[in-house]
């Protein structure tokens, strides 16, 4: 048991050192390195890159962007930039290819905001993991939304507004006037105001410079009164005076870059650079990135629970939800094995159904053949028994006949004669008594005949095509 | 002069191969480095003063963990250090009230000011550690409390709608005070340094320095330093931590010479040399707390205030913090972390 006793104000008696403490925070910092990433949207040929080089007083390299995009991509560069002992990750990423479609609708948008979603995601990720190095972590939140609007001198077009409005609550949008030497200064007062009244009446939040700190609040309260800023970018440089100043040169005059009477550059980098960036960069990660990571935890079925109860971790939740997932799939899981083994025994039940049913038509045929093959023997039989009646008829007649022939000569003609009957008989009789028996025992392969009897088979056209069959193999 | 990555033309190739719904977002490819031959100024460097401003407006905490013997001289010692009454001294046991059966755990804060910065600082004193009869296991409320503050962050950390700022009350520095005997290390300080230098960063120091001479002095430190080597603990700065060659050679020094920090203190002033000094009146002489020669407190002072403040700071919330961390929800199967409460429930659904 430990008591909390109320934090007071107290006096020090002398110099106890820790007013070095900011400096001790920012140099760790120097020596872990900044980012800071920077969106910038707007249609193909308005000037991004060139205010990128000139912002940052150095040519990154592009190649110009094709007209001819199929889709909107968007396109992170990376670079290290230095200053005195400052080492800043500056991330540049182009939305190629916005505003060139035909259809301006939604999913010209679309691309851009996934691309925030997912940085916001990565960091998500990375600190939901066990073992996590956040401070190793290269961020690349988008921390600033450079919005160009054309120079129309009229007002914001349709797209304008719906990708304003789609992006306000994920990033901050500091919107700017891009080649602002295309309008006059009149022009571009009512344009100023007009644009800040559609987005105000059109509830487009765009980033306010904080007024907070005494410090700068003067300085941002009055740049917050100028915007959009209406901005010129050149990297070429022009003779002014004695002076080489970067600037656009016209037959009627030149525009210079850094004067502030020409144009608000000068705010822009004053605002975006040396101000604000902190700010920026804050904001990003306790407004925008927790608004993201409340929306998706709740998206995913966590909530808080009220201070009274228990609070509800997220990773308890988090961890029921998955166990739920697991057995649900396991479910699943033990429900198809079920059913797979399930049709299995079907399958098996039906295939032993059919085996059964064709054993019993194999023996049903079997019986057939076996009825068949009885009947031909017992004809044959019979046959036999014919012939053997026949022949003994025939040798009572002949003994007969040569009994009463023995009183005349005529003998021998008559032997010869009944040999001949004999064989003759035997001839007529086309190959049933030899090889009926055998046909029916070889070809057991051959498809039965339809008939049942022999005389039957020969006379029916397709049991004799059949026996042909049978022939042939018996041959 | 041109510098530019190569398009990531190969990573659209790539997805044609293998069909996406929708087109997948690049990812940032390393950066390319860019010789900024400066045309002029740019103001990158102006991000410095950008984030002083920050924090000086939202202010700083630290919180300090003082453990030992009663009668080391802890709570003055810190009142030295912060130059102002943050620790309430004990008066002793009175042989009415009874010494207390198990260690307890006393944190007072404070907000003090100095140079336009303000600090919430949190003095936490363990009174009774070490002065029962069997002090076993006395580094277990102690242990318990620790963690107890990275639970408590945790939870914090892992709510939905999250504060802006997660009040930080976890222990940033423990300075553990060592009986200046002359011999070596008592067990209870081995015991106590070795469970708890996984925890939190210990400050071993060297109470009351004035009773030894400088020999003697030199001597128990260099035994002191081999016990601990002997015995694995580390203790602040830990050898791992050093972030590049730099810092190591810086905290070598500090770890094999002037560690651990034999301090005297106190918050009496002394007119010494026409000056107005800190210190300590004996028959003998003066001894002035701030004077090297006399004492290491400046060196101690210096060490942990105006030099490694942030870092304690940060090897707790980058290192120990993260430890528990990871201990905690791999621990639980990924589970969060429970408080005695949810734990006693589990169990009784078990």
């Amino acid at each position: 048991p430990w008591q909390n006793e109320e934090k007071r104000n107290l006096s020090l008696g002398g110099h106890v050192g820790f007013d070095s403490l900011p400096d001790q925070l920012v140099s760790k910092s120097v020596t872990q390195g900044f980012s800071f990433n920077i969106l910038c949207v707007g249609e193909t040929g308005i000037g991004k890159s060139t205010l990128m080089n000139t912002l940052f007083n150095t040519t990154f390299e592009t190649e110009e962007a094709s007209h001819y995009e199929s889709a909107v991509r968007l396109r992170p560069r990376t670079y290290d930039l230095q200053e005195s002992n400052v080492h800043l990750k500056l991330t540049i990423v182009d939305a190629v290819g916005f505003g060139d479609q035909i259809n301006k609708d939604e999913r010209q948008v679309l691309p851009i905001v996934e691309y925030i979603d997912t940085q916001f995601e990565n960091y998500l990720q990375e600190e939901l993991k066990i073992r996590r190095s956040l401070f190793n972590y290269h961020d690349t939140r988008i921390h600033v939304c450079l919005y160009f609007i054309t120079p129309t001198g009229h007002s914001l077009k349709s797209l304008d507004l719906v990708t304003m409005k789609k992006l306000d609550s994920k990033v901050n949008i500091i919107p700017i006037i891009a080649k602002a030497d295309t309008i006059s200064k009149s022009e571009l007062h009512k344009f100023k105001i007009k644009i800040m009244s559609e987005l105000v009446s059109n509830g487009v939040q765009i980033y306010q410079f904080p007024t907070d700190d005494e410090a700068v609040a003067e300085i941002n309260s009055v740049m917050n009164a100028h915007l959009p800023f209406a901005v010129v970018g050149s990297t070429e440089e022009v003779k002014v005076g004695n002076k080489l100043v970067r600037a656009r040169q016209y037959p009627w005059g030149v525009v210079q870059v850094e004067n502030e009477s020409h144009c608000d550059f000068v705010k822009l980098r004053e605002m975006l650079i040396r101000v604000n960036m902190e700010d920026l960069r804050e904001q990003t990660h306790t407004r925008h990135y927790e608004l993201y990571r409340r929306c998706k935890l709740e998206e995913m079925g966590f909530k808080d629970t009220d201070p009274d109860s228990q609070p509800f971790s997220l990773q308890e939740t988090y961890e029921t939800k998955r166990k739920e997932f697991l057995g649900e799939l396991q479910r699943k899981e033990e429900e198809m094995r079920q059913m797979f083994v399930n049709k299995v025994k079907e399958t098996e039940a039906e295939l032993k159904e059919k085996e059964r049913e064709l054993h019993e038509k194999f023996e049903h045929l079997k019986r057939i053949h076996q009825e068949e093959k009885r009947k031909v023997e017992e004809k044959r039989r019979e046959l036999e028994e014919e012939m053997n009646a026949f022949n003994r008829r025939k040798v009572a007649v002949e003994t007969l006949q040569s009994q009463s022939l023995q009183a005349t000569s005529q003998q021998p003609l008559k032997r010869d004669k009944d040999k001949k009957n004999r064989s003759v008989i035997t001839a007529n009789q086309p190959g049933v008594c030899l090889s009926s028996s055998k046909v029916m025992i070889t070809k057991t392969n051959v498809e039965p005949l339809n008939c049942t009897s022999w005389w039957q088979a020969i006379q029916c056209c397709s049991c004799l095509v059949k026996s042909a069959t049978w022939r042939e193999g018996f041959l | 002069p041109h510098a530019g990555p190569v398009d990531s033309k190969n990573e659209a190739a790539m997805s044609e191969l293998v069909p996406e719904p929708r087109q997948k977002p690049v990812v940032p490819m390393k950066p390319m480095g860019i010789n900024t031959s400066l045309l002029g100024y740019i103001g990158i460097d102006t991000i410095i003063e950008q984030m002083r401003k920050k924090t000086m407006k939202t202010g700083f905490d630290f919180n300090i963990m003082v453990v030992g013997q009663s009668g080391l001289g802890k709570s003055t010692l810190v009142n030295t250090l912060f130059k102002s009454q943050v620790s309430r001294k004990s008066s002793g046991w009175n042989r009415e009230e009874k010494i207390p059966k198990t260690v307890e755990i006393k944190a007072i804060g404070h907000v003090i000011e100095e140079g336009g910065v303000k600090m919430k600082l949190t003095v936490i004193d363990t009174p009774g550690f070490g002065d029962q009869i069997n002090n076993e296991n006395c580094w277990e409320p102690i242990e318990k409390y620790i963690n107890e503050q990275y639970e408590k962050f945790l939870k914090e950390e892992v709510n939905i709608a999250r504060k802006k700022r997660i009040p930080d009350t976890r222990v940033h520095c423990c300075l553990y005070f060592i009986s200046p005997t002359g011999h070596s290390l008592r067990p209870l300080d081995l015991e106590f340094m070795k469970h708890l230098s996984k925890v939190v960063n210990i400050i071993p120091v060297i109470a009351k320095a004035d009773t030894m001479t400088l020999e003697e002095k030199t001597e128990f430190k260099q035994r002191v330093r081999k016990e601990l080597e002997v015995n694995g603990i580390e203790f602040y700065p830990q050898k791992e931590f050093d972030e590049d060659l730099e810092d190591k050679t810086e905290n070598d020094k500090i770890r094999q010479e002037s560690m651990p920090f034999a301090v005297v203190g106190s918050d009496k002033e002394y007119q010494v040399n026409g000056k107005r000094v800190l210190g300590r009146k004996t028959p003998w002489g003066i001894i002035e707390v701030e004077n090297l020669n006399h004492c290491e407190f400046a060196l101690l002072r210096d060490f942990v205030i105006r030099t490694h403040l942030q870092d304690l700071k940060e090897v707790t919330h980058n290192i120990h913090y993260e430890t528990y961390r990871a201990k905690r929800l791999n621990d639980n199967g990924g589970l969060p972390p429970m408080t005695a409460e949810t734990e006693e429930n589990h169990e009784s659904n078990l």
